[in-house]
């Protein structure tokens, strides 16, 4: 799923200092698993912004909406009539969703209320690990099913690099090194032949040439 | 345009080579850099000129390459792939070519958060075993990565490579070493040994899969200058690993720097005697000062005449 991150409360504040009627969006989707854009944290979002503004001299009035995805338009079209009503919309929807309001209301400035962060799974108790960087040219096959361009700190494809000690990265952040993990279960498999052929150069040519498409069901038109 | 590199061709002779390390300056003025070369040059057969090295950033290393060949010194252009994608790195060997480089060692890079702008986008567009494979077909067949020929005289590079021989698993270090040369890589430049008999396991590795005979490999070595250094190789250096009695040693030394500069020249002593070394490469970081008397005391002093001429540049 999309992980999400919350930006800090004076981030948000200061995003939304000028602002009388805002609309804060929630999301059911990812955001709302990732604990910062259901429902709730909008109410609680909106409680502090207005006491926040209070506290300042200031007025501000909110109205808290949430849909099931940001990221569909049948489902952003139930916005409409509190976009109406609103100066400026407080979104806690990804950055996809975010666009999507932007586009569907072109006349109400849209705010990010989160950072998006990555593709990721839960590793755990809330704590979500990148796992794919949507690089659109998947190599699992060649790699013991382990994504060394997303948990390889270099995306390198024919590790390890001198850097890796203990069987870590020398990157930092507790994270193992890719290509041991890629090594040992290459191994385990009784496949480690792999390895002895050169990893291709990744094709960015699709990944870097604007928004991508996919037709429903798979492969890109 | 012609010549071809004078470490292919002493090291294809049969010499025990030294090449050793020159960091270029973080600035424009080459004083520095000339002071160097002068001091170094008949000491080493070739210096290598590290490219931004822990992602710092340095004069590029053509530029200095260039000025240590102008000063007499055999350089070896160091590429890394932290900074530049495929069109950047052929692009910019096709310019160290036309300059007169014929030594270019691929390396992937220090990531850059190490270095003094961590956020930086690093490129890593192809790692290092890519960026071998790449350079070798600019030379032969003569293509570049798309496949597409160079223009009239392909680039012939003498391609290295480096491996880190102290790192575990070995197996895998090896492993992945045949792959560098099975791409092109003709010599290997290893990272730094203090434990001889972890790189005596590793040559027995490198031999028993007959690597010796397709790539010359040049053990790295870097002199301990003080029990600051010593402890700090040992404990914050990446991918190094610097025995504790080595550490105790220098710990226990009236003149650490001299107790650094004795075991280097034992380190290099002993690896002259193992079977498939071809030399060594000594990376005396910011103290290059010391290389000629490492080197003499070596024994590996006066170094072997290059007979070919050296006006390959222009």
């Amino acid at each position: 799923m999309i992980v999400v991150e919350a930006k800090s409360f004076a981030q948000v504040a200061a995003m939304t200092s000028d602002c009388r009627r805002l609309l804060v969006a929630a999301c059911a989707g990812c955001t709302a698993v990732c604990g910062v854009g259901g429902e709730r944290q909008a109410e609680e979002l909106a409680d502090a912004l207005r006491l926040h503004a209070r506290l300042r001299g200031k007025v501000l009035e909110t109205e808290v909406r949430g849909v099931t995805r940001q990221c569909e338009p049948e489902f952003v079209a139930e916005f409409a009539p509190a976009m109406g009503r609103a100066e400026a919309v407080l979104t806690l929807g990804c950055g996809v969703g975010a666009q999507f309001l932007a586009e569907r209301y072109p006349n109400v400035p849209v705010l990010p209320g989160v950072n998006t962060r990555f593709a990721g799974g839960l590793t755990a108790p809330g704590v979500w690990e990148e796992r794919c960087r949507l690089c659109g040219d998947c190599v699992l096959h060649l790699t013991g099913g382990i994504c060394p361009r997303t948990r390889c700190a270099k995306g390198i494809m024919n590790g390890p690099c001198g850097g890796a000690a203990g069987g870590f990265c020398e990157v930092g952040g507790g994270s193992p090194c890719a290509w041991l993990l890629i090594w040992e279960r290459l191994e385990r498999l009784g496949r480690a032949g792999v390895l002895d052929e050169i990893g291709p150069p990744p094709d960015w040519s699709d990944a870097q040439a604007g928004p991508r498409r996919s037709g429903k069901g798979g492969g890109a038109e | 345009m012609r010549g071809v590199s004078g470490l292919a061709r002493l090291l294809g002779a049969g010499h025990f080579v030294v090449t050793c390390e020159v960091g270029p300056p973080k600035g424009v003025n080459v004083d520095g850099l000339t002071e160097k070369a002068a001091l170094l040059k008949s000491f080493v057969d070739a210096a290598n000129v590290t490219d931004c090295q822990t992602a710092v950033v340095r004069l590029s290393s053509i530029a200095a390459c260039v000025h240590l060949a102008a000063m007499g010194l055999e350089p070896v252009v160091q590429m890394t792939a932290r900074d530049r994608n495929r069109i950047a790195v052929q692009s910019d060997l096709l310019g160290a070519y036309s300059l007169g480089i014929r030594n270019v060692l691929c390396l992937t890079g220090d990531h850059q958060k190490f270095g003094n702008h961590p956020g930086a986008k690093g490129v890593f567009d192809l790692d290092s075993v890519q960026m071998v494979e790449m350079v070798r077909r600019l030379g032969a067949p003569g293509e570049f990565q798309c496949g597409e020929p160079v223009c009239g005289e392909p680039p012939v590079f003498f391609v290295g490579a480096v491996e880190n021989p102290c790192a575990e698993p070995l197996e895998l270090r090896v492993r992945r070493l045949e792959k560098k040369i099975r791409a092109g890589a003709r010599f290997v430049q290893t990272q730094c040994v203090y434990d001889l008999d972890r790189f005596r396991h590793f040559m027995g590795l490198v031999r028993a899969r007959g690597l010796h005979e397709h790539a010359h490999i040049l053990a790295g070595v870097t002199p301990l200058k003080s029990v600051r250094m010593a402890r700090f190789m040992r404990d914050a250096v990446a991918g190094v690993y610097v025995p504790d009695e080595v550490v105790a040693r220098i710990e226990a030394a009236a003149d650490p720097a001299a107790e650094g500069v004795a075991m280097c020249v034992e380190q290099i002593a002993a690896l002259r005697e193992i079977e498939g070394v071809a030399g060594v490469h000594i990376m005396a970081v910011a103290w290059e000062a010391i290389v000629p008397e490492i080197v003499r005391r070596a024994g590996l002093y006066p170094r072997p005449a290059d007979d070919e001429p050296k006006d390959r540049n222009r």
